[in-house]
């Protein structure tokens, strides 16, 4: 047995776990702690599947950027534990069971008879120096041109929609002029008040 | 790699429409709030633009270009004037209100042709990738437009409920496409067609992935069981937003089920057949039973829209090209009728109050008689009472479904539709034979009165003539 399946079932093993954490732990750090590791090990399973640049872009992207903002949200905000797991043992019965019922029909589907390695065929190894990264590039900017254009635009209107919806134009709100900083004299700042010594009492 | 440099041509609507949500976005940053209608004419000239490229670009044979990603045929273009027209009205019919109320601004412009940009991919798409991403567009607009009004807690709600819903939507949608995707090897609408028809992809995994598409169709489209969002969402919107997401959308919604159910799944129609008629069936139902107990007329609107949704599914499930044909015509006149009457809300609203309980309407014959009657044919088009159009649109999906043999969803659909012609009736009777409670002048702009009143007549008128339309509807989706 060679060592690719042994670190596949440690990783995936692992992966199971850390998702069954995100949703099960009290702590709400924790949980985003517990998110990092999943995709920590799901980049690790797609590194087997010799997808390198989709490994690394989850990492960097998700770890590195996407969840510490959300470790900083979630730091900032107070959030009340004990009512976001309010009624949790009420609603077990029924979400456990639609949940089960899922996985068994996922099971049913997504088996072996279905996606086992007679049916879709083995994958492609490819050399040492076949690049992931060229491909995909080459892929996204020929065949998938227009889904790309149309991402670019959804992400213009992310930022539109944010900026609309949290901008304020406050009269009260506090900020620098700096051509008035540069401007000021030292009559705007100090006052010579001429007093006569007073005596100590 | 040898690289074609794909066909510009028949996406020219499209990067018109996005070059000048640029523009927009630039020129607006520069203007004061005084000569905020520069937006609102450039936001006017963009869908007349665009307009005016779809019909040049119209091709009577589907045209592929972007790697077969986009397709420009009879039906796209139809629908995208649609759109267009659709979305000016709004235009027209909110600008007074949204000025009454601050929310005149040039990201209400930049959001709406966002949305208007999302709607033209989805009409467009020939690609799961395509459909999928024109759709998020457009839902990410509209929820950014529900919130536009921060101050409104109810808004807010609104715009919270919408986004979480739509994004569970989102997410059972995409499971399912990339079921589909594991099991025809394809995320192109052609190819996926061709591999179903050849039997190569597997049965079961193909139904797996149907039935997540046919839910994240549905709670889109907000039939029932999936419509939780729909009332909240026309509720809690201003008016002005419920009126844009009534309308065009919809017209988008009907795109998205042909696209997707019918040119890509088509294979599979004996399956998504009995999940719609569950879909429609319940639709119908509910939407017209609780509309009845509604005093808000936006969320009787709201009710009122998922059963139309419902007859909307009904011309799908027949599965002919009599039946798209039905459908595509219903979807077109529901967008209409819904102008006019979400319009005449706003008509009757002015600063600081809202005309959206039904008691706001009565006695509207003695303030103004020719907007009473106006909101009349609206109301007696939705619950499809001759010669007004809705009861073409209603007659054609029935005929369509009876065609196939399924009488008993014909009878169904007309039980529930005279039920439903009592919530519609007793609007009629507050505004004719009430006192009204509230005798202020209606004013609004002339532009305004004169499209709300061409879009009465039209109604009116197509109900009188409706074979030009209807012929329309046939010829691009024969």
């Amino acid at each position: 047995m060679s060592i690719e399946p042994i670190l596949f079932y440690i990783f995936s093993t692992i992966l199971v776990l850390a998702s069954v954490a995100v949703v099960t732990v009290r702590n709400p750090v924790y949980a985003a702690l517990c998110l990092v590791l999943a995709f920590f090990t799901c980049a690790a399973v797609w590194l087997l599947l010799e997808a390198e640049f989709l490994a690394l872009v989850l990492i960097l992207v998700y770890v590195g950027a996407v969840m510490v903002l959300f470790l900083f949200v979630i730091m900032m905000l107070d959030i009340n534990l004990v009512r976001s797991k309010e009624g949790f043992i009420k609603y077990l019965p029924a979400g456990g069971f639609v949940a089960i019922l899922i996985l068994i029909e996922m099971c049913v589907v997504l088996g072996p008879e279905n996606f086992g390695i007679e049916i879709t065929g083995e994958p492609l190894k490819h050399a040492a120096d076949y690049s992931n990264t060229k491909e995909l590039g080459v892929t996204l900017y020929t065949q998938y041109a227009y889904p790309f254009e149309i991402a670019g635009a959804l992400l213009l209107l992310a930022i539109v929609a944010a900026i609309t919806l949290t901008m304020r134009r406050r009269p009260d709100s506090k900020y620098q002029d700096p051509a008035e900083q540069v401007s000021v004299r030292r009559d705007d700042r100090v006052r010579i008040v001429k007093m006569a010594a007073e005596k100590k009492q | 790699m040898a690289f074609e440099i794909p066909n510009f041509a028949p996406a020219l609507p499209e990067i018109f429409v996005f070059t000048m949500i640029c523009v927009v976005l630039i020129v607006d940053l520069f203007l004061t709030d005084k000569n905020r209608s520069i937006t609102y004419l450039l936001s006017q000239a963009t869908l007349l633009g665009a307009a005016i490229l779809s019909v040049v670009i119209q091709s009577s044979v589907p045209e592929y270009t972007f790697s077969g990603t986009f397709v420009n045929d009879g039906m796209g273009t139809v629908l995208k004037l649609f759109i267009y027209l659709s979305t000016a009205v709004v235009f027209i019919y909110s600008r007074d209100y949204l000025i009454e109320r601050g929310l005149y601004k040039g990201e209400f412009f930049v959001l709406a042709l966002f949305a208007v940009l999302g709607m033209m991919v989805m009409v467009s798409a020939n690609n799961l990738l395509t459909i999928y991403l024109g759709l998020e567009v457009l839902s990410l607009a509209m929820y950014a437009m529900v919130a536009l009004n921060r101050d409104s807690s109810i808004a807010s709600e609104a715009a919270m409920k919408y986004f979480v819903l739509g994004s569970i939507a989102s997410g059972m949608l995409l499971y399912g496409m990339s079921m589909l995707y594991g099991a025809t090897g394809s995320l192109d609408h052609t190819t996926i067609a061709s591999a179903i028809s050849e039997g190569s992809g597997d049965d079961i995994v193909l139904k797996f992935a149907l039935v997540f598409i046919v839910i994240g169709l549905a709670f889109k489209l907000g039939a029932v069981p999936f419509h939780m969002w729909v009332p909240d969402v026309y509720h809690g919107a201003p008016t002005a937003i419920t009126l844009f997401i009534s309308a065009a959308p919809k017209i988008a919604a009907f795109a998205m089920l042909m696209r997707l159910l019918v040119e890509g799944l088509g294979g599979l129609l004996e399956h998504w057949q009995d999940m719609l008629i569950i879909l429609a069936v319940l639709s119908i139902m509910i939407g017209n039973v609780i509309a009845i107990a509604q005093s808000n007329i936006k969320r009787m609107l709201a009710y009122s829209t998922i059963s139309h949704i419902g007859f909307l599914i009904l011309g799908v499930i027949a599965g002919t090209s009599d039946g798209y044909a039905a459908s595509m015509f219903y979807v077109i006149v529901y967008a209409l009728m819904s102008l006019a009457a979400f319009g005449m809300i706003m008509l009757l609203s002015r600063k600081g109050f809202e005309a959206d309980t039904l008691d706001d309407f009565k006695g509207l014959n003695q303030r103004s008689p020719w907007f009473a009657f106006m909101m009349l044919i609206t109301l007696f088009s939705m619950a499809g009472v001759p010669p007004t159009v809705g009861f073409y649109a209603k007659l054609a999906v029935l005929s369509a479904v009876v065609d196939i043999g399924l009488v008993w969803l014909a009878v169904l659909a007309v039980i529930f539709s005279v039920i439903g012609a009592f919530y519609y009736l007793r609007v009629i009777k507050y505004m004719y034979f009430d006192k009204a409670v509230d005798n202020t002048p209606i004013n609004s702009a002339y532009d305004m009165k004169v499209v709300m009143s061409a879009n009465g007549v039209i109604i009116l008128l197509l109900g009188i003539y409706p074979t030009g339309l209807i012929a329309l509807c046939t010829s691009v989706l024969a």
